[in-house]
């Protein structure tokens, strides 16, 4: 399966990690990441008001590169995979932007949102299948305690985002379940890190990584596994807790012994 | 031709201080046909209906024009004199120059010409009316109650006293519905089993009341007086005469893992049960999901041991056909699925519970014996947080019910009353949206909760549910006190908004009876016939119709009864004249009167007809019950060939009025 | 801009209508950054219809929204708090010379894990 791939700014930089463990294992799951040419940033986080057109069309050329090549565009970042998938939802369903948009960029035919968005987790659950990573698992996580940690981004608003249910979300569970792990029951796992936060007022990141992590922590769990580069960040800067955060990617790498 | 007689009401001064009566009734017996022209002050009183019948005998009308209020209120009035006066009821037309010409104009010129066209209408359809007779049909005199609630209980004990013999089908082994879940009803604190227990065995007594319990409606067909029923008797695999509720067999059963639906899955029963001790009929019921006999041959306790020999493991499916004059809907209510507020963690924790299992767990009888202890860990909870309209209310939010359920303010001030009464070391505090309690001795019930019971109620919302080792972590609002709150609670329980139960829709598919997006049945007025569905021959009695609360649904069950009472005491039924008819050589068989009709009035049949070169060939044609139809025109407009058409209202008769206003 | 334009350009680019509110709480009673605000999310809703916006506009707690959308999802009437607030806070950094966070304080703020993504959104949510 060959799936086009948008891994964004941070994966080039900080959270060089998350991309590289992710190809790899793709290509262990008999999948190619084909990286869409000439990416720009997203834009990092989706600009929630209905007039602001121009913010949103660096997603809107990632959204027509994959287009082009008739695949699914995989996104790794949290944060991407929120600004990709909200601004494909705005090209289906509002008509002003969608209007404006082509006309600016001079589409020929008009783009109106067509081609999948899957997140890296959706393409396990619905392309691969968990069932083919248990038979792939060479390293069973045996005994291991893992919280899923899903934050925002993923999850909200879950009318576009479809990605899971907004409150009680399984992937990352049945996801851990298939490495040969235990999955922790906790509910802070969709509440917010403190976000961007941490750039203007570290005090409030500290308070609510904090209290994610202490739930946590009071359920059981040994490590914390996320999507985000941005929340990894923040749990692990600002969380206080001595409770190790990890890309979902690096448990994956693990056990399928990589 | 006909000769018509215009009488024009002054109605005091309501008309003829706008219109010019005087001028109308000239105007009018200049209208080809007219053959006798009136004005009069309240035509309604006794001299007016004689004006009516003294002018068709002088002078021979066959058809009248009353100018006066809308038909609703004196078109019955008007056709009964000129019936006794030997003119047929439907020769006469009201021209509403009242309610839709005087009430609603100021210029007497304009309203003057109005009611002119208005009146002229109305004479040229009475040109086009015939006489019309009513048909009769005989009445049943036998009432089937759906569902064994409180509702249907009343309604069913209501019925049966008047003398009428009802039949009561529940889908659950016993009677009993909702209200034997509930521990203590309000606003007076008493058991719920204590009061309805009573009727339950009241109901098994009474000579007049059949129980078909485990069973359900199947197909219904027939009209009001004449429905015929197809009753499904699940297999039960015990025969209800043998019998005699010992419950040997409900303690000897090895299969013990079965969530217990009564306790509402916080318990397990057995896979041969009883729901409760004072279950009507006091029958054992085979769980055939969970009995090992009946999933692999290989077990057969229960009937070594039943000294009635009452187990039968090859019973099947029966059905019963039975006629009844007339069909009581009371399938009640369901707490709604809370999959979708996962927020509140109702399914990450044990301890995040509804309201109902709340009951269960203070009932005497439920799982805990009646003390208020955790499901996770049977501790006793210290700190209690109750969560209202979790549901309800909601628009938007793309899950959830519009509509305010009614009856969870007030059990929530029970449940936390008692709470506080039967251990007053646990702090209760209750969210609240609004607190609703317009009902007798309501307010007060939960004031006393708040003043006398130091509940303590939070104007705000909880948005979040946190379980945190033992401790539930309630994130919400105190709006009053503008201020975010986290307390750490050991029990949480939810106020569920309910909706009707699920076998109502299609039921109400087989009923042909109208339903509200919600899936409430619809009254035929929800005002003035809130007991009655606008199907004729079907009541509504209880949560089926709309939340209520019990004193409610009672008061609700027992006017239902009443209605019922009113059609079966009646010999004969007199027809709605004004229906629908099929002219069966128009007619191509196409099927969409039959689609449009909501009263399941329309069948097809293959008819024989003679062709013009003298061969016979058979063609398929609708045909219209005309003691079903409710004589609403859909099928007349739908009709692609014309063939439809509606006695009273025809095609040409609607055409020569518009005709006639547009002249 | 006066009031009422502004009230109908917030409600506009925000897709907000402050009438469904049933004033429930609930989006306040959620907000994980509830203690950190002076105006509360219910309390935009209902300023914002009440014609205070001039009160929301000078607070920071416009700064302190993280955009994380529990109040969107569990609103039970779809009110959509979060976006208003969002709005409010545009019709300020609109403002000529406004910006809320400018390029030469950001140095400071940052480390050398702290990713990109933090960056680019701060800038964007606070400055134009």
């Amino acid at each position: 399966m060959v799936f086009s791939y948008y891994p964004g700014c941070t994966l080039r930089t900080r959270a060089k990690e998350l991309d590289e463990k992710a190809r790899k294992c793709a290509e262990a799951l008999g999948i190619t990441l084909e990286e869409i040419p000439d990416w720009q940033c997203c834009g990092g986080c989706y600009p929630v008001a209905s007039d602001e057109i121009a913010t949103r069309l660096s997603a809107v050329r990632a959204l027509m590169a994959a287009k082009s090549e008739e695949r699914p565009l995989v996104t790794l970042c949290s944060a991407c995979h929120n600004v990709l998938k909200r601004t494909r939802h705005d090209l289906q369903t509002d008509e002003t932007f969608r209007d404006r948009v082509n006309r600016y960029m001079g589409n020929d035919p008009v783009y109106a949102g067509e081609g999948e968005v899957i997140h890296f987790l959706e393409m396990l659950r619905d392309k691969v299948g968990f069932d083919t990573i248990r038979a792939a698992v060479k390293n069973p996580l045996t005994g291991r305690r893992i919280a899923a940690y899903y934050g925002c981004l993923l999850l909200r608003p879950s009318g576009v985002m479809a990605f899971d249910d907004p409150e009680n979300p399984t992937v990352i569970e049945d996801f851990i379940r298939a490495l040969g792990a235990e999955s922790v029951a906790w509910s802070m796992r969709n509440e917010c890190c403190g976000s961007y936060m941490a750039l203007e007022d570290k005090g409030i990141v500290e308070r609510k990584s904090g209290s994610v992590l202490a739930n946590a922590k009071a359920q059981g769990a040994d490590t914390v596994i996320t999507a985000c580069p941005l929340c990894l960040y923040n749990l692990q800067k600002f969380g206080g807790q001595d409770l190790p955060v990890v890309y979902f990617t690096e448990l994956l790498y693990e056990a399928l012994g990589l | 031709m006909q000769r018509i007689g215009v009488f024009v009401c002054w109605c005091g001064s309501n008309i003829a201080a706008t219109v010019d009566v005087k001028a109308v009734a000239e105007a009018l017996g200049k209208e080809p046909g007219v053959v006798y022209f009136e004005d009069y002050q309240y035509m309604c009183s006794e001299e007016g209906q004689t004006k009516l019948q003294n002018a068709i005998r002088d002078y021979k009308l066959t058809g009248a024009v009353v100018c006066s209020c809308s038909p609703r209120m004196h078109e019955a009035t008007f056709r009964k004199a000129a019936a006794k006066a030997g003119v047929n009821s439907f020769m006469v037309e009201i021209a509403n120059i009242r309610e839709q010409c005087s009430w609603i104009h100021k210029n007497k010129e304009e309203a003057t010409e109005k009611a002119i066209i208005l009146g002229r209408a109305a004479i040229a359809k009475v040109h086009l009316n015939a006489p019309l007779t009513a048909g009769e049909s005989p009445v049943t005199k036998r009432a089937l109650v759906i569902g064994g609630g409180i509702a249907g209980i009343q309604t069913a004990l209501d019925i049966a006293d008047a003398g009428f013999e009802v039949d009561i089908v529940e889908k659950k082994p016993t009677i009993g519905g909702k209200m034997s879940q509930i521990d203590k009803t309000f606003p007076t604190l008493d058991c719920a089993a204590c009061i309805l227990t009573p009727k339950m065995v009241e109901v098994a007594q009474n000579e007049k009341i059949r129980i078909f319990s485990y069973s359900e409606v199947d197909k219904v067909q027939g009209f009001v007086g004449n429905f015929s029923v197809s009753i499904r008797r699940k297999a039960r695999f015990v025969d209800e005469v043998k019998c005699t509720g010992c419950g040997l067999c409900t303690e000897k059963c090895p299969q013990k893992k079965v969530p217990n639906e009564f306790n509402l899955g916080l318990d397990q029963r057995r896979a041969i049960y009883i729901p409760f001790a004072q279950a009507v009929p006091k029958v054992a019921t085979i769980d055939p999901d969970y009995c090992t006999m009946l999933k692999t041959g290989k077990c057969g306790v229960c009937s070594k041991i039943c000294t009635a020999g009452a187990i039968d493991y090859k019973q099947k499916d029966s059905f019963i056909e039975e006629k009844y004059g007339a069909i009581v809907v009371a399938t009640g209510f369901n707490p709604i699925e809370l999959n979708k507020y996962d927020e509140f963690a109702y399914s990450q924790s044990p301890d995040v519970i509804t309201s109902l299992e709340f009951e269960r767990i203070t009932n005497a009888a439920g799982p805990t014996g009646g003390t208020l202890l955790r499901p996770s860990d049977g501790e006793h909870p210290k700190k209690i947080v109750f969560v209202q309209c979790v549901g309800s209310r909601e628009d938007g939010s793309g899950c959830g019910k519009t509509y305010c359920s009614k009856i969870c303010c007030m059990y929530t001030a029970k449940h936390a009353m008692l709470t506080r009464e039967k251990y007053p070391d646990t702090e209760v505090y209750v969210f609240y949206i609004d607190v609703r309690t317009p009902g007798k001795s309501f307010d007060e019930f939960y004031r006393r909760a708040v003043e006398e019971y130091g509940v303590h109620y939070i104007k705000g919302m909880v948005g979040k549910v946190i379980p945190q080792g033992k401790k539930l972590m309630v994130r919400a609002s105190d709006l009053i006190d503008r201020k975010q709150l986290l307390i750490d609670a050991d029990l949480v329980v939810l106020a569920a908004a309910i909706e009707p139960d699920k076998s109502a829709r299609p039921l109400a598919t087989m009923l042909t009876a109208s339903m509200d997006t919600n899936d409430f049945f619809t009254e035929a007025h929800p005002k003035l016939r809130p007991v009655e569905s606008p199907t004729a021959g079907i009541f509504l009695s209880g949560c089926c119709q709309g939340p209520k609360d019990i004193p409610e649904t009672v008061s609700q069950a027992s006017a239902c009864a009443a209605k019922v009472i009113g059609l079966l005491c009646r010999d004969k039924l007199t027809g709605n004249p004004c229906v629908a008819h099929s002219d069966e050589l128009m007619c191509n068989g196409c099927s969409t009167c039959e689609k449009v009709c909501p009263y399941g009035a329309i069948t097809y049949q293959d008819k024989e007809f003679r062709m013009p070169d003298r061969t016979m060939r058979t063609r398929r044609v609708a045909s219209v019950n005309p003691a079903v139809c409710q004589g609403c025109g859909a099928c007349t407009v739908a009709c692609p060939s014309g063939a439809m058409d509606l006695h009273g209202f025809s095609n040409s008769q609607i055409m020569a009025e518009v005709d006639a206003i547009c002249k | 801009m006066e009031q009422n334009n502004l009230k109908e350009t917030l409600l506009r680019i925000s897709g907000v209508n402050p009438r469904k509110c049933m004033k429930c709480g609930k989006c306040s009673g959620t907000c994980p950054s509830y203690d950190e605000m002076e105006y509360h999310p219910h309390e935009f809703v209902s300023m914002v219809e009440n014609g205070e916006t001039e009160k929301l506009m000078a607070s920071p707690s416009l700064y302190r929204c993280l955009t994380c959308f529990a109040c969107v999802e569990r609103c039970p009437r779809g009110v959509q708090p979060a976006k208003l607030i969002e709005a409010v806070r545009l019709a300020v950094i609109r403002q000529q010379g406004m910006n809320h966070l400018k390029p030469d304080q950001l140095p400071d703020m940052l480390d050398e894990d702290m990713p990109q993504q933090a960056l680019v959104s701060a800038m964007r949510k606070f400055a134009k």
